[in-house]
């Protein structure tokens, strides 16, 4: 019994639901930080019936939203080299400076191919050695890890024709930057579960203890995301705050210490940019001096085009938490899941792309 | 003959006669198609017809439950009977690529020919055309279908009222799972098997027996979702959509979970949506659960008044969301 | 942002294991995860790695937990 059925379980839902109609007596606002949340609370239909009271902003917790113009544009221009990209299917509509997107360099003949997992892309390298692969590498914690294991496979193997291009971000740098912000407004902050699985609570505990912000681990049934909300309204309203961990299932406290250091073997931290927060000291990953030799920049020397300064996308402000998507004027006019201008319209966990998709 | 499809194969010359003969006749013969003129007479069909086409691109040509031929004629004959039409005819043209394997074209046109056995329609003229290489991705069909309307007035994506009951006949997203186990990049196990079938013998049963049919749709392309929504705009109502009560195969359910894909927007090629007045609900369901194609026929959802053009998804949980088209094909993802 | 689905480990071939999700079979790298699972176990499965075994234990306590404070009774 892997347990996902009970934590979707209508009636327990309905309960916890009553539970926080009647403690949600004052305005109460939450951010979900990760992508996977808002789909969820969008798409089992949670939104629709919390009350009134209780309103929610989406946070930077979607790695494609975060992927900055600089970025994407790098690898737009890796695909126009003459290279095989090996991808996760999130990537395929970013779009970069031009209107560009790796669906749209596909269908001018570039090679992309769809992959599910790091690992993947390197058999892809290994079963076409004429041909050089590169991994578009996104993710948080959880994915980091998992490039990191393959990075270390592909060395021991001696895969000659396998790289990377290294995107990765790190989420409590992001959460520091937000906290320390002083135009946030949020009550408490609903925090990945399965970024958790990797870290531990310990990266978390300065949202409590610097901040006075209540903070939950939550995961991503229905029953984990209310209950979690329960949690977080019980200590607003006490005015106790505090990180706890909601998903032990799958979280223990002191995270997966065998995953990070897999993941610090191969990377270090970085200072990095991301769309729409600006540059957050440390909250990137770049290779480390003996892995070098699989970073895809260094390698092929791409040239991106310079990413245009004034598009008017708000996607900064919404990823901040600071306005709601449809307070964006570029919201379902200019900017729609068609003709995405930010990342948070064009990814299907973007706060943009949840509205305009899910909402009545 | 040679043993992969050669240029000549398409020039008109012997090479074609013999290619003809060989694989189309002996597969897809019939009185009409035998006589091989220019075009095919028709004298049996009369009064309101309908005429469907459509072309087939599938990739791979073969997959669990079906290959591009059967879905080639299953397709066609699925289009005319949802116009509340009894398919009769079909004509065919091949476009082939050089090089094409002729034991896989002798294959996908034995698997033609049953299809369009099983389910009652002949191909009476057909069309064959041999591409460079590289001009064609080794095989595309089209298949036109004809046949005269039964149903009066003939159901159609406008008609569907306020009150009306949605029905489906089956399982989604079967076809577009199993096509996905077949795509390079993703590999996974599943006994999941297309769902590729003719729906005509079914179709004709419910407007013979259950009489006010208003929609008759195969969710194809797009899936449930999509197709609700195209009713929805045409009829210029909304449709509420229960999400509990669609079927969907736990298999489909664990495959979609881990790729990130929503069985709603599945593509389907042997199932099809029934919306007709409340009243009549009960009486569909037992007749499309007597039939093979529609054992698990259910009710998933009532047509109403409201915005129109949008389907409503009310969730397990009891909440509401908006159902909507999507922008273009669903890709797998990890966030 | 990370999407990751329990699977039920069905056997184990050094570094690799079979797993299944709804009758749906796939293939995880174990190379990252804290505690080699068991056959019969479950893995959170993210980007093709196992990240973790599920504590059932924790799992049903959690749920003891929510159900305690809905005054109700252990739901099977």
């Amino acid at each position: 019994m892997n347990l996902s059925s009970e934590f979707r379980d209508p009636d327990l839902c309905r309960r916890v639901l009553e539970q926080i109609q009647h403690l949600a007596d004052s305005p109460f606002r939450f951010m979900e930080v990760c992508g996977t949340h808002t789909v969820s609370i969008f798409q089992s239909g949670i939104k629709s019936l919390l009350p009134e009271n209780i309103s929610h902003l989406s946070g930077p917790g979607c790695p494609v939203c975060v992927t900055h113009d600089l970025e994407v544009n790098t690898f737009l221009a890796l695909a126009k080299m003459d290279l095989r990209l090996a991808t996760f299917g999130d990537l395929m509509r970013v779009p970069g400076s031009r209107g560009d997107s790796l669906k749209k360099v596909q269908a001018e003949g570039a090679r992309v191919d769809i992959v599910y997992s790091a690992f993947d892309a390197l058999q892809l390298a290994v079963d076409n050695p004429s041909e050089n692969v590169v991994f578009l590498a996104v993710g948080f914690e959880t994915t980091a890890p998992t490039v990191a294991a393959t990075v270390k496979v592909a060395l021991k193997q001696q895969v000659e024709n396998f790289f990377i291009l290294p995107m990765h971000k790190l989420v409590p740098p992001a959460l520091q930057a937000l906290a320390s912000d002083p135009d946030i407004r949020v009550d408490g902050l609903l925090l990945p579960g399965h970024v958790s699985t990797i870290t531990g609570i310990e990266p978390f505990m300065f949202l409590a203890g610097d901040y006075n912000l209540p903070a939950v681990i939550s995961g991503f049934e229905p029953l984990d995301i209310l209950q979690s909300i329960q949690i977080l309204l019980r200590m607003h309203k006490e005015k106790t705050p505090a990180v706890i961990n909601s998903y032990k299932r799958a979280v223990a406290d002191q995270g997966n210490p065998r995953a990070r250091k897999v993941m610090q073997e191969v990377f270090k931290p970085v200072d990095t940019a991301w769309r729409g927060l600006g540059d957050i000291p440390g909250s990137g990953l770049s290779l480390r001096k003996e892995y070098l030799g699989f970073d895809a920049r260094r390698k092929f020397e791409p040239a991106p085009l310079q990413p245009e300064t004034n598009t008017g996308c708000k996607c900064g402000q919404v990823l901040k938490g600071k306005i709601l998507p449809p307070q964006c004027p570029l919201f379902a006019s200019v900017c729609t899941p068609a003709e995405p201008v930010g990342p948070c319209m064009v990814s299907t966990e973007g706060s943009c792309a949840a509205f305009f998709k899910y909402s009545l | 003959m040679s043993d992969r499809v050669l240029l000549d194969y398409g020039s008109g010359g012997k090479a074609s006669q013999r290619l003809i003969r060989e694989i189309f006749l002996k597969h897809l013969g019939n009185p009409g198609l035998n006589r091989l003129d220019d075009a095919a007479l028709i004298e049996d069909l009369s009064g309101p017809l309908a005429v469907s086409t459509d072309t087939f691109t599938i990739f791979p040509l073969f997959f669990p439950g079906g290959d591009i031929g059967s879905l080639a004629v299953h397709g066609t004959v699925n289009d005319v009977a949802m116009l509340g039409a009894q398919p009769k005819y079909l004509s065919c043209a091949f476009l082939l690529e050089e090089g094409l394997d002729m034991q896989d074209l002798d294959r996908i046109a034995a698997s033609m020919g049953r299809a369009a056995a099983d389910c009652g329609v002949q191909v009476i003229t057909g069309d064959t055309k041999v591409v460079p290489k590289g001009a064609a991705d080794k095989m595309f069909i089209n298949t036109t279908g004809i046949g005269m309307v039964i149903a009066d007035p003939a159901p159609s994506g406008s008609r569907a009222e306020p009150g009306d009951a949605v029905l489906i006949s089956g399982t989604m997203g079967d076809h577009g799972l199993a096509i996905l186990t077949h795509r390079q990049g993703l590999k996974f196990e599943t006994d999941i098997q297309s769902d590729s079938q003719a729906l005509n013998s079914l179709t004709t049963r419910l407007i013979r027996e259950v009489g006010d049919v208003h929609v008759l749709r195969d969710p194809t392309r797009g899936g449930l979702a999509t197709t609700l929504n195209e009713i929805a705009s045409q009829s210029g109502c909304e449709i509420l959509l229960q999400e509990d009560q669609v079927p969907v195969r736990r298999e489909v359910q664990g495959g979609c979970s881990f790729l990130g894909l929503d069985p709603l927007y599945l593509a389907n090629e042997g199932k099809f949506i029934c919306i007709l007045p409340e009243d009549l609900a009960s009486k569909a369901l037992e007749v499309m659960r007597s039939h093979p194609a529609g054992r698990d026929a259910a009710l998933i959802g009532y047509v109403r008044e409201g915005q129109k053009g949008r389907v409503v998804l009310r969730t397990s949980l009891g909440g509401h969301r908006l159902l909507d088209m999507l922008e273009g094909e669903q890709l797998p993802r990890i966030c | 942002m990370c999407l990751a689905v329990p699977m039920e480990v069905v056997s184990i071939e050094d570094n690799v294991a079979h797993v299944e999700v709804g009758g749906v079979k796939n293939q995880v790298r174990l190379d990252i995860v804290d505690q080699m699972p068991a056959v019969g176990d479950f893995v959170i499965v993210h980007a093709g790695f196992a990240l973790r075994c599920i504590d059932r234990q924790e799992g049903l306590e959690t749920l003891k937990l929510f159900q305690d404070s809905l005054g109700l009774e252990l739901v099977k």
